[in-house]
């Protein structure tokens, strides 16, 4: 008896505790800068997308959220044809981020995506792409890789950022 | 105004404010919750989240009406509503203030007891017609609570009945003039307190009901209007157990100052709010617990209670 109503006593003073509901919508929470969130697909420095249809990100996902199809532009620069992520499925794990050789998808801060049409939630190319490089700013893929770009812009073998120049295999001499 | 006018008047009055009142204790019940755990509870709808209660009743009324197909139906829709009727006719003989009451029996306090105890059947029969184990159980539970806490209940109060020497609620808060009955009669009170607690099926005493049990006790295979029905019930429940106790204990509507209503409107809120702080701290007995807890304990201390009262009207001759 003297127990309950000491308890009833100390409960009844937390009606001076500070509360500690965050009030959501009017006070915003803090969100860490390495917060997973929405998933954008960003641009290199020079405004080209990023994304090599490499399908990583693809095997990578494991609830198979991520969707995409592979083409090839006149340049032989590969990108994808259509990409889609089915975000009412997406557990936000980073792995896509992780598995990503050319630092294309990314995943922001952003957490607001509420709506109240299922299909919604699905994400085309064009929702997904952004117009900056995200969280790299310098890097460029197709300037560093050792693939050769045929037409103007382009480049062959030898002539990215620190790469050496191709082994003559019919040259004997080290 | 004519008598029948006056009559009316008050038990329309009256009506239309208790069902508001029970709307409104759902909020103000989750909003002293929130408070006593360091949160806000609903502040959303409304001024203060105010009109929560509205919400939650357009959302009662436009769910699905459902009676199961493996329940006894008549039962089934008869259950909900002797809750209700019986708790609002309960509350007929509760005097608010002079001349502010529906009716004036002279065995007032008796008519209560038995109104009270009717609704125990509304749980045993919802339990029983819903056709489910759960529901079965909870209404079991009630029918056991109800035995063991109906006895003292009744007991507890004769001591007010002895000192103020009627059944008449009238009678006994005008008795309360010079000294509440809460302190001749502490004994009364606290076991009054327990049994009322049951009695309206609150935390902790909710047992037939113990969701993390029982699913939703009694109710679980109602939905809609019928189970807003038992929850009007409920918190009617409430306000009838605060309200006779502020009448029996608690002087009614005596008080210096405000008005006689101000008085039992503020009195019956406070407590109200003992019964949420009631619920916010205290944890669930067992099944058992409770009912040796009302047999051995509860019991034989109301007897101490009424052999004592006994004595003192005996010896002053009050």
């Amino acid at each position: 008896m003297w127990n309950a109503l000491k308890s009833m006593w100390i409960i009844f003073l937390h009606m001076f505790h500070r509360r500690v509901t965050v009030q959501y919508p009017d006070e915003k929470p803090y969100i860490p800068p390495r917060w997973r969130g929405r998933i954008i697909l960003s641009r290199d420095p020079d405004g080209e997308e990023r994304c090599v249809a490499c399908y990583l990100c693809a095997a990578a996902c494991p609830v198979d959220c991520i969707a995409l199809q592979a083409t090839e532009d006149e340049h032989g620069r590969r990108y994808p044809d259509f990409f889609r992520i089915n975000f009412s499925r997406c557990i936000f794990c980073g792995y896509c981020e992780e598995a990503c050789p050319t630092d294309a998808i990314q995943l922001t801060s952003d957490f607001e995506m509420g709506e109240y049409d299922r299909k919604n939630l699905v994400y085309e190319k064009e929702d997904l792409l952004i117009d900056g490089p995200g969280k790299y700013p310098d890097y460029n893929f197709y300037r560093v890789a050792g693939l050769a770009i045929n037409g103007e812009g382009g480049k062959n073998k030898g002539e990215a950022e620190n790469e050496a120049p191709p082994v003559d295999l019919h040259h004997l001499l080290p | 105004m004519s008598e029948l006018a006056h009559t009316w008047s008050n038990v329309v009055v009256i009506l239309i404010f208790l069902f508001s009142f029970a709307a409104l204790l759902s909020w103000i019940e989750r909003r002293l919750l929130g408070v006593w755990q360091d949160r806000y509870g609903p502040n959303r709808v409304g001024p203060f989240g105010m009109l929560q209660s509205v919400a939650d009743a357009i959302k009662l009324l436009a769910k699905e009406d459902w009676i199961p197909p493996f329940a006894d139906k008549a039962l089934f829709v008869l259950a909900p509503a002797v809750i209700a009727t019986t708790t609002l006719l309960a509350f007929a003989v509760v005097p608010i203030a002079p001349g502010i009451g529906v009716v004036d029996l002279n065995i007032g306090l008796l008519f209560f007891l038995a109104m009270s105890s009717l609704g125990v059947y509304s749980i045993v029969l919802g339990g029983w017609a819903s056709n489910n184990k759960y529901s079965l159980l909870g209404g079991f539970r009630a029918a056991a609570q109800m035995l063991s806490y109906e006895v003292f209940m009744g007991l507890s109060l004769m001591g007010v009945v002895m000192l103020a020497g009627s059944f008449n609620l009238r009678d006994i808060v005008a008795a309360q003039e010079d000294l509440w009955f809460c302190i001749p009669q502490i004994l009364g009170l606290i076991t009054f307190t327990v049994a009322g607690i049951a009695e309206a099926r609150r935390l902790p005493f909710d047992l037939p009901e113990a969701e993390n049990e029982l699913v939703a006790g009694f109710h679980t295979e109602y939905s809609s209007m019928k189970f807003g029905l038992f929850f009007i019930g409920e918190y009617v429940g409430i306000i009838l157990i605060s309200a006779v106790m502020v009448t029996l204990f608690f002087g009614g509507w005596l008080g210096p100052l405000l008005p006689p209503l101000m008085w039992f409107l503020l009195k019956t809120f406070i407590v109200i709010g003992f019964f949420i702080l009631l619920r916010a701290s205290l944890p669930r007995p067992r099944y058992d617990q409770l009912m040796g807890y009302g047999w051995k304990v509860m019991l034989p201390l109301t007897l101490v209670n009424l052999l004592i009262t006994g004595a003192i009207v005996l010896a002053w001759g009050l």
